[in-house]
């Protein structure tokens, strides 16, 4: 009798099951709405308050957008690292942040990309606030021990299309392993960042900019410590990003590369020494000026202001 | 034979219940130090999680002044002055050029004279050791469900937010520039260790506290690089130590908060050792110690 194979219990049973469902059946897809709803509703709040990156409708890239500064001041603590920078990144330009060390480049850049606030003055730049800005700080500001594999660093760079907490589109995959054979890493994308090199690594994040595909990229000394091939691949970038449109701004200290690849320059020693065509920002005159605006004695330049 | 060895090994917690809730307790403690922890070293901010989990002090002698061994009070106290502490640690370094740690430190020696001070004026010496170093073994049902819940949530929080929060730690400026909102999810971050840290506090005492959070997770980093097999492996030595610290604390007669963590270390010395070569590769990209 408790046999379970027996047909009869069996559907019985089967019975049940189907009686119990057909009675949830009405239940469940009330529920069902109310709880998309529901849902829907949590994810866009979540969206709008913690994930504000998530954006995957605005597609189009407007060209030709630059960026102005006002009287910027960066300070830290009672060091000041700018002192009252005006001007203007033209829309599309190729820029060479260049200066003495601690004469502020980085903290421009950080300032530029809204990591540090500034003390006074303002940067404008509309790329920023549609989260339209990439921003390469030094490499040594990134730990290479973190454990991510190269696909995952990579794909980062596609943050708008998954945010926070969704699933990521399925062709990213793809996309992620074309922009790694674009920037010559076309075998590492299931290793650690740990097991790359100081160049390649360097590659695996232009990589991720590529994805980015921001309007205005900011890259803080790319190509230190790099070997000649990779500085030169690299720098084939920086001109084909500002073909494409973007403004791309670059902290350099090999003045040779900056004559030969960047039309415009801005000379920095903490205050502005010079801004505009790279010929003539660089004069020896200028960069005379910037070394010794740097010595003098009311600013200790001990420390180093990167 | 392998009677025996099951009576010595499960015997005393099927003989006592409070040696029963020690283990749960520790159980549900271990399940959320395992990411926890593994977060704290990925984001290389040991010294913050051990700053925090001095900062839990004052406000829990604080509560024990005024209420006794009110669970509530005590957990409400230790959680506000962790963040408290937490917060003006961030303003600190934020506006202070100094080097991060060593501002760090200043808060931790001076939240741990603090709470010492605040339970000497009324409390006796054994209950100045409860602060210190807790008492696995007086755990209540009370405490275990607060510390089931805070694990509970701890685990959750993770599971949703993993992303944003291991991009955090990795690169603030990417996830800020993307508009992922950085400092949300730091806070977020600092937040639930501060609330483990108070689960903890009950077993462990303020100067132990971390153990269980930090010693599993360098144990298991000596082993593999891959985050989730990380935080799997954490876990388990969490819950490992924790069995093995509460048998050795009872057939020993030794205290078991301290065993516990003893357990941890030993654990962390023997992956130290015969994970050799796999830590040798990491230490040259900086280990945090």
């Amino acid at each position: 009798m408790t046999n379970p194979s027996d047909p009869v219990r069996r559907r019985s049973t089967y019975d049940m099951l189907g009686l119990l469902r057909a009675a949830f059946m009405p239940l469940r897809h009330t529920f069902a709405a109310s709880l998309s709803v529901l849902g829907n509703g949590a994810q866009s709040a979540f969206a709008r308050h913690l994930d504000g990156g998530y954006d995957p409708y605005t597609g189009n890239r407007q060209a030709g957008e630059g960026i102005r500064i006002r009287n910027l001041s960066v300070r830290y603590g009672e060091r000041y690292a700018i002192e009252d920078l005006t001007g203007e990144f033209a829309p599309a330009s190729l820029t060479a942040v260049v200066g003495p060390n601690g004469a502020g480049k980085s903290s421009l850049l950080r300032a530029l990309a809204g990591v540090v606030r500034p003390a006074a003055g303002e940067v404008i730049c509309a790329a920023r606030a549609r989260h339209r800005l990439a921003f390469l700080p030094q490499q040594d500001e990134l730990d290479r021990g973190f454990p991510i594999t190269v696909a995952e660093l990579v794909a980062l760079g596609d943050w708008r299309n998954f945010g926070a907490v969704r699933e990521p589109p399925q062709q990213l995959a793809e996309r992620v392993f074309e922009a790694l054979a674009v920037v010559g890493l076309p075998s590492v994308a299931d290793r650690q960042i740990s097991e790359l090199s100081v160049g390649q690594f360097q590659r695996a994040l232009f990589a991720r900019l590529l994805l980015l595909d921001a309007d205005v990229i900011l890259l803080d000394e790319p190509f230190a410590s790099l070997d000649e091939s990779t500085s030169a691949d690299l720098l084939l970038f920086l001109r084909r990003w500002q073909q494409e449109g973007r403004t791309v701004i670059a902290v350099l200290h090999d003045l040779d590369c900056v004559r030969q690849y960047f039309p415009s320059t801005i000379l920095l020693a903490r205050s502005l020494i010079a801004w505009g065509d790279t010929s003539l920002a660089l004069s020896v005159d200028n960069l005379a000026r910037a070394q010794k605006a740097l010595v003098s004695p009311q600013h200790g330049s001990m420390g180093r202001v990167a | 034979m392998i009677g025996q060895l099951a009576s010595l090994l499960l015997g005393p917690f099927e003989t006592f219940g409070f040696m029963r809730i020690a283990l749960v307790a520790c159980l549900a403690l271990a399940l959320a130090n395992g990411p926890i922890g593994i977060l704290l070293l990925m984001r290389r901010e040991s010294v913050d999680g051990n700053v925090l989990s001095h900062a839990v002090m004052p406000g829990a002698a604080l509560g024990f002044l005024y209420a006794g061994y009110s669970l509530a009070v005590l957990t409400l106290g230790g959680l506000l002055t962790g963040l408290g502490v937490a917060g003006l640690a961030a303003a600190t370094v934020r506006s202070n050029s100094q080097r991060q740690d060593s501002s760090l430190i200043a808060f931790y020696l001076v939240s741990l004279s603090v709470g010492v001070m605040i339970v000497a004026t009324r409390g006796s010496q054994a209950d100045l050791m409860h602060v210190l170093f807790g008492t696995v073994l007086a755990v209540d049902v009370k405490s275990l469900v607060l510390i089931a819940g805070i694990s509970s949530l701890t685990i959750l929080v993770v599971a949703a937010l993993y992303r944003p929060l291991a991009v955090e730690s990795f690169d603030p400026a990417f996830l800020r520039a993307v508009g992922g909102g950085g400092g949300v999810f730091r806070g977020i971050f600092v937040t639930l260790v501060v609330l483990n840290l108070v689960a903890s506090f009950q077993a462990f005492g303020t100067l132990l506290a971390l153990g269980p959070m930090l010693l599993p997770a360098v144990a298991a980093r000596c082993w593999t690089n891959k985050v989730w097999p990380m935080i799997a492996l954490a876990t388990l030595i969490g819950m490992v130590a924790s069995f093995a610290g509460l048998l050795i604390s009872y057939y020993a007669n030794l205290p078991s908060g301290p065993g516990i963590v003893m357990g941890a270390g030993v654990i962390y010395g023997i992956s130290l050792l015969s994970a050799g070569p796999m830590r040798r590769g990491h230490n040259k990209l900086g280990v945090p110690g």
